[in-house]
């Protein structure tokens, strides 16, 4: 069983349905005011301001909202139920009753009112967790950990329109622990199957429906809902709880968490339809890494990874021509750069390095991955201000990067930049190295298409042709082809 | 080399996927099948109905026998078939890898032997 969906979805923009959720509610609620009366259009009004507000705090707070409720029971589908509950009679509640002054806080208590209900009908043990950090969460609660608080909110709501107390008694949420971090950590558990990390994080923390999750994975959308559902019974049966790993635990659990915050941004595109979806999803990606580094400041991985996304979307409207084809990184023109984007993606890289190499730490913290992926394209983004590419600032960071991450396109970008230090028959020496030790090599096609651009340029256009067929034999994306084949085409006989 | 790539899967009704759940698959399936168009691989592409619809004849027992349904029940079926001229199996594995079908159920990758066109039979293996 899917569990309903959150009645409106927090995602950025509004094409991605989340909003569009928002909507069908939005017509339920118009529905409902639609019988005839003297004041239905005033009330109609209310509907839809009670409809934007909710989707605003869907926006918003979701996440937020979600780990509360679920952090005490582990019981997501439980939460995400309750959650989905309290939407629905706040657009039922708020065009009679006025929207609260404190949204957050009354949905959270209308939701964790029907979770405690749902636990006490069930006669559920579990409800001594689910008070300890209800009670725990009093507007003058500051903590992260639940502990002593005040008591103040109603135990049942049997009228939702009878919730008014909630406007007065309801928590302010920015004084309430923020458990989103421990939802990702649980969302990129060990014990949790490595494929459904990001669909889950997407759905618990962005709130977006199976049905989105699936379009991007290109999964049946029922496919994915059960892995989903799978995957957060396995997180309430297996016992996952909801903690953030202490320092030791840190390095191993965190590196999953970003991978699965990364791999929202790296859905292989091409087989998606719908360019609003992946604009989307980029934004959430980049939205996800930036509450990372937030909810973990000290963590310089974690401003790796904003780094990288903030530098690499900075550059997406510089990345194709109108017609689609590809512009590669050297040739793209720095003017449709975002440069806010990149300012802000320098920063959480300075706050990496800072982090990184501070002073007093017993042993000096490797660099990580995403940290040398995000100084890379940082490289690549100075040229819009040096108008130079700085290549042997890059050879270094991509050594790094080898030695960290030794992945297929490491080691094919290293060769590319050796080539730019040391020339073009320094870069085929280091892929020839490669091809020894990597026997996947043989089908990778980065690796034929910068062959063929090595030999190109080292006036050996013979076996650059016979590079690029390779190359194009093994490239599936239609304008990746056509660039392949310009350059094939124009090489001298 | 020719190549069938044959895709194998829950069906639809089984899988529980319904007509709204099919269109990001129909736009997946469009922009693969133009891609393998585009790049001058494709033979023919396939997609079959759904396997209650196949009727199986045999005259193995000397009498024309006609079973409604397809000869093996399996719980995943055959589903469709694209058929690609690549240099190498290298070339049809990165096809594969690219088609919507990889994503939820599995691709055989199977090299033709012999191909009849023009009056007469090819090898091409």
């Amino acid at each position: 069983m899917i569990p309903p969906a959150p009645s409106t979805g927090p995602a950025a923009s509004p094409t991605t349905g989340g909003p569009a959720a928002a909507k069908r509610d939005t017509t339920a609620a118009t529905a409902h005011l639609n019988a005839p009366d003297a004041s239905a259009t005033t009330r109609r009004d209310a509907g839809d301001a009670a409809a934007v507000t909710a989707e605003q705090v869907a926006r918003t707070a979701y996440g937020r909202l979600l780990a509360l409720l679920a952090a005490p029971t582990r019981d997501i589908v439980a939460a995400e139920d309750a959650l989905a509950d309290a939407f629905e009679r706040a657009l039922r509640g708020w065009p009679e009753s006025g929207v609260p002054d404190n949204p957050e806080g009354w949905l959270l208590t209308v939701a964790r009112n029907r979770q405690r209900d749902e636990l006490g009908s069930a006669a559920h043990r579990t409800s001594v967790p689910l008070d300890l950090l209800i009670e725990s969460s009093g507007p003058t609660e500051s903590t992260r950990d639940a502990g002593g608080g005040r008591a103040q909110h109603p135990t049942t709501v049997d009228d939702p329109f009878a919730v008014t107390l909630a406007h007065d008694h309801a928590p302010d949420l920015e004084a309430i622990p923020d458990k989103r971090l421990e939802l990702l950590f649980v969302c990129a558990h060990p014990a949790i199957d490595p494929a459904v990390r990001t669909p889950l994080m997407l759905q618990t923390v962005l709130g977006f429906d199976a049905q989105q999750i699936a379009t991007a994975f290109v999964v049946p959308a029922p496919a994915m809902a059960q892995r989903l559902v799978r995957a957060k019974r396995r997180i309430r049966s297996a016992g996952i709880p909801f903690t953030v790993p202490d320092r030791t635990a840190m390095p191993g659990r965190l590196a999953p968490v970003l991978e699965a915050v990364y791999g929202a941004y790296a859905i292989d595109w091409q087989r998606v339809s719908g360019e609003t979806l992946r604009e989307s999803l980029s934004a959430e990606a980049l939205y996800l890494a930036e509450t990372l580094a937030d909810l973990l400041p000290t963590e310089p991985e974690a401003h790796g990874l904003a780094a990288l996304l903030c530098l690499s979307i900075a550059r997406t409207g510089a990345r194709t021509t109108p017609e689609g084809d590809w512009i590669p990184l050297d040739a793209q023109d720095p003017t449709l750069w975002n440069h806010a984007l990149i300012a802000r993606g320098e920063s959480h890289l300075r706050r990496a390095h800072a982090l990184a190499t501070r002073e007093g730490t017993a042993e000096p913290i490797p660099f990580g991955r995403f940290q040398l992926e995000a100084a890379m394209q940082s490289v690549h983004c100075a040229r819009a201000s040096t108008g130079d590419t700085d290549w042997r600032t890059l050879r270094t960071l991509n050594e790094a990067l080898v030695r960290v991450a030794p992945t297929l396109g490491a080691h094919v970008s290293l060769a590319a930049t050796i080539a730019e230090v040391d020339g073009p028959e320094a870069g085929l020496a280091y892929l020839d190295h490669l091809a020894t030790e990597a026997p996947d090599l043989a089908r990778f096609q980065p690796a034929w298409a910068t062959r063929a651009h090595l030999l190109a340029r080292s006036d050996r256009p013979t076996e650059a042709h016979t590079a690029y067929t390779r190359a194009l034999t093994l490239t599936t994306d239609p304008h990746l082809r056509t660039a392949l084949h310009h350059h094939q085409s124009t090489l001298p006989h | 080399m020719r190549y069938s790539l044959l895709l194998t899967n829950q069906e639809a009704q089984d899988a529980g996927v319904t007509e709204e759940d099919m269109a990001p698959f129909r736009a997946a399936f469009d922009a693969y099948a133009k891609s393998l168009e585009q790049a001058g691989v494709l033979i023919s592409a396939d997609i079959l109905q759904p396997s209650a619809a196949t009727t199986t004849i045999t005259l193995r027992n000397g009498t024309l026998e006609v079973q409604d349904g397809p000869f093996a029940d399996t719980k995943e079926k055959l589903a469709g078939a694209f058929v690609v001229d690549v240099p190498d199996l290298d070339a049809a594995i990165a096809w594969a890898e690219k088609c919507p079908g990889a994503q939820y159920g599995v691709i055989e990758i199977r090299p033709t032997a012999l191909s009849f066109s023009d009056g007469q039979w090819h090898e091409l293996g």
